[in-house]
């Protein structure tokens, strides 16, 4: 059924107001439900916080379509990308038959019920050139899956251009963490390891720096292909160049902190059996002050349920870059070559 | 980093550390590494040793040691002290000359370069010009006279290293006065040997190498004496009263040559070729010494059969009808006599011979009958049968350090009694502050217990388990013993022995208490022994016992090695440690970790498969635990699948003989082929740049999990009496942590001293801690309500150590090799952390709880943790807040072998191998410190004298 109402486009108010008007309009007043809508790309969207509505509502044009679904009944898989116009895209179908024909649909859940999986962090205190990715390893059976390797970059010094030692990632192993995640490229130089600066460290340092962060890895790298970068208004263009080659010394301890306190709250928990009986986290001996669980604790308690989904359910909550990631894969044509490689199992 | 840095701004603090703590290398023990060089000094009585990476140490008497370190890291070739001086001359395999001295620094001598010369011939000489092949240092002190292969004698003056162009030697110059019938041009090649003649400073011998002698005036600048050798000459040696003066040459072969001043052109008096008639290799030194009874000791270098012996490294003494050809294990660098270097003395009397051989020194007495060996105070030859673990025991009690040192002496009942012969010097070092023993297991089976106290690492005391077991080698099986009239008359030598009967019976793990004299060592083959020090020989049936770790799992195969068999019978062991219990790990996977109880009487093993607890004094075992992972396939089926990729080791082995052999080529090969090798090098190296090139080092990041191969790998075992259960009684519990980041605790209940053989000993498992970052355990540590750590068994028996505090509450470190963390008991909660990997990027290697004591107030010390990474350095982390205090680096990190022998000792020292031979001593305690502190002399010189003295002058030409 369909109802036709009006808002304001200058004051759209809050989402929780508009789920109630919603309610009453539908006079459903008890009943769950998920919003969605069609932006102007013909995808289905969903309505379920103040950002995706305002957007929702600053995109009409002028009609805002918005379909409401019965939570319990809801076909999640009608959300995402295409989804409007997947039916009439033959080509997409000729080119990729094996992609949509026989699979049944696949169950997303509420973007608030994923798992983070990876994130891009710090936008705001990074250099425009630079990009930290923050790779959350923790309940998931997917590799972190890439490799490292020496190289040299130049950097701006104050002799003039310098060659300096660098790591750089040199693989991204398919199917992966961190290339579905597109947010890490084949050729990016590795600046960072939670908050560590990899600068004269050794590629066995960082290997094992990455590896005892594995459960929670931020790496900063610049990337190779500087196309994708966040563009920020606050900062005017010029400037950039310049940060590019610092490495921030100003904003340093600002970043350390973030770190810390992050590491404190996502950090791995040992795990306890007494007697013989039930595993149990081990708790803190002394309170940090924090109350907050960790997200990822949280998780591995659900760990059972969240096994379920499938690795194409993953989804970047900050940034989708589906098509980026695409422009990676192809771009690392020959890794097959390199398997053979001196790769040492760690 | 950062994070640690900055909060340990407290000045109190920094001024108490730079108290405690100071990073020192202070001494390198045991025997250098590929010597190159000998040389001596009868005057000082010191012994100098060179090497093939250039270093050059000097001994005297016991604690007199100094070390020098030639810049170019280039071979030495040659030693020769400067005669009565405190100065010595090094030839490299560069033809670099250097001047080394010994001055007084600061009430301590020390060894210092002062010059270095590179010989110069006239622009567009070939290099062989000048290439430096035989040195003599003149008695006058003054000059070095330089033979070179061109056969020109070059004299520089000391100590400027200025060429006195006009007192050249040419061989033109020797040439003109050699009857022509027998010379040509090419007889003056290549000056083999000089000797100053030992009573007239101004004659000197030379010796070409296509056999002509020379005996040249260095007044009137002409050749008095011809001797015209018709062999190629190896080496001469002048009698002591320059009557006489004997050669030796490549074909086995040596001459003795009269010098009168009647006949210029002497015939030889004796042409003897000692192995003959068969050919024989070259004789490449020798000496005559003379002696009160008229019976002359002709004592050389080679000269065996070739076809049957030729590949002995053999020096022959012969004394009238005594003759002994003793057979070294590995290949004579050089030798020296010491004999009587009184100037006014009439004869030689040689008292001793000195050898040094590639791998051990070794001395012979002269003056007892049947030539018996000196036991050496220093030069060790630590790797006589490989190194494969070292145990460091601190502050061993009077008591037990007697009984070790009677034991070992009637193990060296075979040696002389004779005083250590070099003997210059005096060691003003403080008497070392306390006894340690240094124990170093073998590839053999063996163990060797090391005096470690000072600075001279000396073998009090060696253990061999090979007895208890049943071993392919026949132990009758002795290739020294040969019939009476067995020719030619070979002793052998000297105690390396590289070669392992089984591998199997190699030592993996020690454990001495020191308080009760039992010690367990753990080996190759899953067998562990525990032994008890019994004054007397004696003889016993060894208990076995066999502990299967594997017993609940199904279908598992071990591939590796088979169990060792073992004795049936009583088996007789003389004294020393004796084994009273073996048991024998099923799978018999090498032992990884050990622990032993001896208050409890308990002994812990494990191995990649899990770890068990014996009970050593009822003679039963208690519990085994299996740690595998069920898909750790890797493990369960042995050593012998465990090569990844069988075809790349071989190809990098491959690549390492080929480096190898280019390498020693390098070494090998004169001037002539130099450039040739050095063109093949570069092309070399350049192959594997491009091989590099080709494919770059990547490193895979993946995170660890359950599955990985090794988890159950049993890292470490931990006795501790603490609050496992609850909070109010404590108990015995055994600790042990895998490579997994598993921890299992186990409550252990002992029956009381006057019940222990009637109750059997029980242990129920009471914690199993996984840590979630799966890093390997590498060490488990209980503090008490002081935070200090918990004393070693008998400790506070022996009245040695305060009671632990068992009030407050106890606190567990374990300590991964990425993170330490400490945990409350008996509730396990985590309390702090330091992640040493996620900051630095490094790896704990080895861990140990040190004692610091302050170098400012006797009364303060405290207890921190030494830790060594895989990058090599060494870092303290405080206790028990885990703040890193200080950072040294001290081993490169690409010294894998060096790092994984680092032991540390419970004062802050630490030992670790730069070399399979040697071991180098490091201090990280500003109080505790061993290192040589010595002074050298000059004997008093009487004007004149040196006309005299000159006949010590030993020439360590080749």
């Amino acid at each position: 059924e369909f109802r036709r109402f009006s808002l304001e486009r200058s004051k759209p108010g809050k989402f929780e107001e508009f789920y109630g008007l919603l309610q009453h309009v539908h006079k459903i007043p008890n009943v769950d439900v998920l919003v969605g809508y069609t932006d102007i790309h013909g995808d289905l969207l969903p309505i379920n916080n103040d950002d995706n509505y305002h957007k929702a509502v600053s995109t009409a044009n002028p009609l805002l379509r918005i379909f409401i679904q019965r939570k319990e009944d809801a076909d999640y898989s009608a959300f995402g990308t295409d989804t409007m116009t997947r039916k009439k895209n033959v080509l997409s179908n000729v080119l990729r038959p094996d992609n949509h024909k026989k699979k049944p649909h696949i169950v997303i859940s509420m973007p608030q019920d994923f798992r983070p999986v990876s994130s891009i962090i710090d936008v705001d205190i990074l250099p425009e050139t630079h990009r930290r990715v923050r790779l959350y390893k923790y309940g998931t059976d997917k590799p972190l899956g890439f490799y490292i390797r020496d190289g040299s970059s130049v950097r701006v010094t104050p002799h003039g251009l310098e060659k300096v030692p660098g790591i750089f990632i040199s693989r991204l192993v398919p199917g992966g963490l961190a290339q579905s995640t597109g947010l890490l490229a084949v050729n990016d130089e590795v600046l960072e390891v939670n908050g560590i600066e990899v600068s004269g460290k050794s590629l066995d340092q960082v290997t094992d720096m990455m590896i005892a962060n594995s459960r929670n890895l931020i790496i900063t790298v610049r990337p190779a292909n500087q196309r994708n970068n966040v563009v920020r208004n606050s900062r005017t263009s010029g400037s950039s160049g310049q940060s590019t080659e610092s490495s921030l010394p100003s904003s340093t301890p600002n970043i350390l902190a973030n770190f810390l306190h992050g590491e404190e709250e996502s950090d791995e928990e040992d795990i306890i059996i007494e007697d013989s009986g039930e595993p149990q986290q081990i708790p803190k001996a002394a309170s940090t002050g924090e109350s907050l669980e960790s997200l990822t604790q949280i998780e591995l308690l659900h760990e059972s349920t969240q096994n379920g989904f499938l690795p194409s359910s993953e989804m970047n909550l900050n940034h989708s870059a589906g098509s980026i990631s695409m422009e990676y894969e192809v771009q690392d044509p020959d890794h097959k070559s390199e398997e053979d490689g001196t790769v040492i199992t760690l | 980093m950062r994070r640690f840095l900055r909060p340990g701004h407290d000045p109190v603090r920094e001024r108490l550390k730079r108290d405690l703590f100071q990073f020192n290398k202070t001494v390198e023990h045991g025997f250098p590494h590929q010597p190159s060089a000998l040389g001596y000094s009868p005057f000082l009585r010191l012994m100098a040793i060179g090497t093939r990476s250039g270093a050059i140490k000097l001994y005297g008497a016991p604690g007199v040691e100094f070390m020098g370190l030639h810049e170019e890291n280039n071979t030495v070739m040659q030693i020769h002290f400067i005669p009565d001086q405190c100065q010595l001359v090094t030839l490299l395999d560069d033809n670099s000359l250097h001047l080394w001295s010994l001055k007084q620094h600061s009430g301590a001598s020390e060894l210092r370069e002062e010059h270095r010369f590179t010989l110069k011939g006239p622009p567009g000489s070939p290099p062989s010009a000048t290439q430096i092949t035989a040195v003599v240092p003149h008695s006058s002190r003054e000059v070095l006279y330089l033979g070179t292969e061109s056969g020109n004698i070059f004299v520089v003056e000391l100590p400027s290293f200025r060429v006195l162009e006009d007192r050249t030697i040419t061989s033109e110059a020797v040439l003109q006065r050699v009857p022509e019938d027998n010379c040509n041009r090419r007889s003056c090649e290549l000056v083999e040997a000089l000797r100053e003649h030992p009573k007239n400073p101004d004659q000197i011998l030379i010796g070409y190498s296509r056999g002509l002698i020379v005996l040249w005036d260095l007044q009137n600048n002409k050749v008095t004496h011809h001797f015209l050798g018709s062999q190629q000459l190896e080496n001469l040696y002048w009698q002591r009263d320059g009557s006489k003066f004997i050669s030796c040459h490549y074909d086995g072969s040596y001459t003795q040559w009269p010098v009168s001043s009647d006949n210029r052109q002497p015939e030889p008096l004796e042409n003897l070729v000692p192995y003959g008639p068969f050919p024989c290799k070259a004789i490449s030194k020798i000496y005559w010494q003379t002696t009160k009874n008229g019976l002359p000791y002709i004592i050389f270098q080679g000269g065996m059969p070739r076809a049957s012996y030729g590949d002995r490294h053999s020096i022959s003494v012969v004394h009238g009808s005594q003759q002994t050809a003793f057979d070294f294990t590995s290949r004579v660098i050089d030798f020296f006599i010491i004999f009587s270097s009184e100037p006014t003395a009439e004869f030689d009397d040689p008292s001793a011979m000195v050898v040094l051989a590639e791998e051990e020194l070794v001395v012979i007495d002269l003056k007892t009958a049947g030539w018996p060996a000196v036991h050496p105070p220093y030069l060790a030859s630590l790797h006589c049968s490989a190194i494969t673990c070292s145990h460091h025991v601190s502050n061993i009690p009077l008591k037990l350090w007697e009984r070790i040192i009677s034991a070992g002496s009637k193990q060296n009942i075979h040696y002389s009694h004779m005083p250590w012969p070099i003997d210059g010097g005096t060691n003003i070092a403080p008497d070392p502050p306390q006894r340690d023993l240094l124990l170093t297991g073998h590839e053999d089976g063996t163990v060797r217990f090391w005096d470690a106290s000072g600075v001279c690492l000396h073998l009090l005391y060696k253990l061999s388990t090979v007895r208890v077991f049943l071993t392919d080698a026949d132990p009758n099986d002795n290739m020294n013993t040969l019939g009476e009239d067995e020719w030619p008359p070979l002793r052998k030598v000297g105690t390396f022995d590289p070669y392992s009967d089984d591998p199997r019976l190699g030592i993996q793990k020690i454990y001495l208490c020191k308080y009760s004299g039992y010690l367990t060592v753990a080996g190759t083959a899953g067998q562990v022994l525990v032994m008890e020090l019994n004054d007397e020989d004696a003889e016993h049936v060894v208990d076995h016992a066999e502990a299967d770790l594997l017993q609940d799992q199904e279908g598992y195969r071990w591939k590796g090695h088979e169990k060792l068999k073992t004795r049936d019978g009583p088996v007789r062991f003389e004294a020393g440690f004796q084994p009273f219990v073996l048991v024998q790990c099923q799978p018999p996977a090498v032992v990884t970790s050990l622990a032993l109880h001896s208050e409890w009487k308990l002994v812990a093993f494990g191995t990649s498969h899990g770890f068990g607890l014996f009970d050593h004094q009822q003679k039963r075992l208690v519990f085994v635990k299996c740690t595998l992972h069920p898909s750790d396939q890797l493990a369960l089926e042995g050593p012998l699948s465990r090569v990844k990729s069988l075809k790349k080791s071989l190809r990098q082995s491959f690549r390492r003989i080929r480096r190898s052999r280019v390498s020693s080529r390098k070494r090998r090969g004169g001037s002539g082929n130099a450039s040739e090798v050095q063109e093949a090098n570069a092309k070399f190296d350049q192959d594997a740049l491009q091989e590099m090139e080709l494919a770059p080092v990547q490193r895979k990041i993946e995170a660890r999990s359950a599955e990985d191969s090794f988890t159950g790998f049993v890292r470490t075992l931990y006795f501790a009496d603490t609050f496992l259960r609850d909070s109010s009684r404590h108990c015995p519990s055994l600790w042990a942590g895998t490579n997994g980041g598993t921890v299992y605790a186990f409550c252990l209940r002992v029956p009381p001293a006057e019940r222990r053989m009637d109750e059997p000993v029980r242990a129920e498992q009471a914690k199993e801690i996984q840590l979630m970052h799966r890093a390997p355990v590498v060490g488990i540590l209980v503090l008490d309500g002081h935070s200090t750590p918990l004393p070693e068994p008998l400790e506070v028996a022996h009245d040695l150590s305060k009671s632990p505090d068992m009030q407050g509450s106890h606190q567990l470190l374990v300590v991964s090799e990425e993170q330490f963390k400490v945990f409350t008991l008996p509730k396990v909660s985590s309390k702090l952390k330091l992640k040493l990997t996620a900051l630095e990027g490094c790896r704990v290697r080895k861990v140990t709880v040190a004692n610091f004591g302050s170098c400012k107030t006797d009364d303060y010390s405290e207890n921190d943790l030494a830790v060594l990474t895989n990058l090599g350095d060494i870092q303290i982390i405080s206790l028990p807040f885990l703040k890193l205090q200080i950072r040294y680096p001290c081993i490169r990190k690409e010294d894998v072998s060096g790092i994984a022998s680092c032991v540390f000792t419970k004062y802050g020292q630490g030992f670790y191998l730069i070399s399979p031979s040697e071991f180098e001593r490091f201090s990280l305690s500003t109080k505790w410190l061993v290192e040589p502190r010595c002074i050298v002399d000059m004997p008093e010189v009487t004007s004149n004298n040196h006309v005299h003295n000159k006949s010590g002058m030993e020439n360590a030409a080749r």
